[in-house]
């Protein structure tokens, strides 16, 4: 068997690792929910949730819980199978990113040297594509299954949005592909910590991916699938309980993640500025730079927040002319400007 | 049998499975999501052959594009069974003689196949995007650029046929 070939040790390492990545981006996303909360209460000038627990910290708790017990309604002429599918796959492809992204450097424990990295495939950046790109079928096949006009309307804007914004993405990563030579999210972070975070190469590849990222994750400005003043609730108007809990957590989820991912590509990943971290013991090098990632993850996830209790709706014949004509020529601007410096350079 | 053996024979069964599904259901929108677990077992037979890149690629353009908006026509124009016209009889004759004209092409195709030269598995860079790509920019550049050009021309066909005037 070949399976005896492969190192057990490492198959259980593997396994712990991604219990605790999934567990911990579901801890986060859970206060992320709180303080999406505690946020649009301090830029609106109230006190936010302050009841359950101290400073309210047991909110998202109870919101869970009052999820878990809310009444499960199945609508009666859906398909049962893909109504159920529709949630599961939108949590499945929030999750599925996690397993490339590099969180820190290697700790020893026990003598063993464990990356703190899922796996270190070599198309890395791909595969955080191809997951993104499978994100709107849990919102399509959902929305579909509810067999209700105003789902399938959310669940089609969701589509044409998310595949208008792939592009551009797409496009602003090859420029930021042309200047790292490398698709594996590691290497890239080495390079940084070597030399300079890479938004000093490419602002405007960032501007672009940061907008398209609000975009994929269906945020303010964004939200066209779920506008509840023209569609209800959108994609999700049909569902209840525990399966609406799940749309709006995969929402937190992809925040999170695509937080991380534009912390990796574009301002160092877990490398922390002005800290030569070659000189510290390599647990402690580690630690700093868990700490360092999820510091700059914290403020993306701010300016998630900061946006939406910040910038109304766009209108969709805005959102259509944004992706089309602004980004897209923008982000292939960027890509030839970098292209030729790169010539000029000779790179 | 090895793992590899293993898997190879499970993602065959998917795969086929899955494509005698996507032609069996009477559903539209179930035909649709059958094939995109066919793109998914081809994308995990690409790795079999240590071609990461070709698997990947596989699914963002066929699963995670192509296939979304055929899902987008199918559910926009809300096809179900009981609006699905009957197709006559002379279609259906036609349509058994051209798969099955295929069929034998692909019979007649696999009996020739040389067993010397199997793909091996999980060795190769054939399908690694260094190799690929200095395949395609050097032995293969011409017929990679006048692709590109058929799919400049098809680009801006669509964008002149969406245009209103």
């Amino acid at each position: 068997m070949m399976l005896q070939a492969i190192d057990l040790a490492l198959v259980i390492e593997k396994l712990i690792l991604i219990v605790i990545v999934i567990s911990a981006s579901l801890v986060i996303a859970m206060y992320t929910t709180f303080a999406e909360r505690k946020v649009a209460a301090i830029l609106q000038d109230r006190r936010g949730p302050n009841r359950a627990g101290p400073f309210g910290l047991l909110q998202p708790l109870a919101d869970g819980l009052k999820l878990f017990f809310k009444e499960e309604i199945i609508p009666n002429f859906s398909s049962k199978f893909l109504f159920i599918l529709g949630p599961a796959l939108a949590m499945m492809t929030a999750m599925m990113t996690s397993a490339v992204i590099p969180w820190g450097d290697k700790i020893e424990f026990f003598g063993r040297s464990v990356a703190l990295q899922i796996t270190d495939v070599n198309i890395g950046v791909l595969y955080v594509f191809g997951v993104v790109s499978l994100g709107v079928y849990g919102i399509m096949i959902g929305s579909w299954a509810s067999n209700n006009k105003f789902s399938l309307l959310g669940g089609l804007r969701a589509a044409s949005q998310i595949i208008s914004y792939e592009l551009a993405m797409g496009i602003s990563m090859i420029a930021l592909l042309m200047v790292t030579g490398t698709l594996s999210l590691k290497e890239m972070v080495i390079q940084q910590q070597q030399t300079h975070w890479n938004i000093i190469n490419q602002p405007l590849g960032f501007l672009i991916f940061l907008i398209c990222a609000f975009a994929e994750c269906n945020r303010t400005p964004f939200d066209l699938p779920e506008a509840e003043n023209e569609l209800i609730g959108g994609y999700h108007t049909e569902y209840s309980s525990m399966k609406l809990g799940f749309y709006l957590f995969a929402e937190y989820i992809n925040m999170f993640i695509s937080s991380v991912i534009m912390a990796t590509l574009f301002f160092g990943g877990y490398d922390m500025p002005f800290v030569n971290e070659a000189l510290l013991s390599p647990n402690i090098a580690a630690l700093v730079g868990i700490a360092a990632l999820m510091g700059k993850v914290i403020c993306f996830i701010f300016l998630f927040m900061w946006v939406r209790w910040t910038i109304p709706r766009f209108r969709y014949d805005q959102l259509m002319h944004l992706g089309w004509r602004i980004l897209i020529p923008l982000a292939l601007f960027n890509m030839l400007a970098t292209g030729g410096v790169i010539l000029y350079f000779g790179k | 049998m090895n793992i590899t053996t293993l898997v190879f024979i499970l993602l065959s069964l998917l795969a086929v499975g899955s494509a005698i599904m996507m032609i069996t259901s009477k559903s539209p929108v179930h035909s649709v999501l059958w094939l995109i677990v066919v793109f998914f077992a081809i994308s995990g037979h690409y790795i079999l052959m240590n071609a990461q890149f070709l698997a990947i690629v596989n699914i963002i353009v066929y699963a995670g594009a192509i296939m979304v908006l055929f899902l987008f026509v199918v559910m926009l124009m809300n096809l179900n069974k009981e609006t699905e016209p009957v197709k006559n009889y002379r279609l259906q004759l036609i349509g058994v003689v051209s798969g099955g004209c295929l069929l034998l092409i692909i019979l007649s195709a696999i009996m020739k196949i040389d067993t010397q030269q199997l793909v091996e598995m999980k060795v190769g860079d054939a399908g690694l995007i260094q190799s690929l790509g200095k395949n395609l920019f050097t032995n293969y550049v011409l017929p990679f650029e006048i692709s590109s050009v058929l799919f400049l021309s098809a680009m801006i066909g669509a964008v002149v046929i969406g245009k209103k005037d």
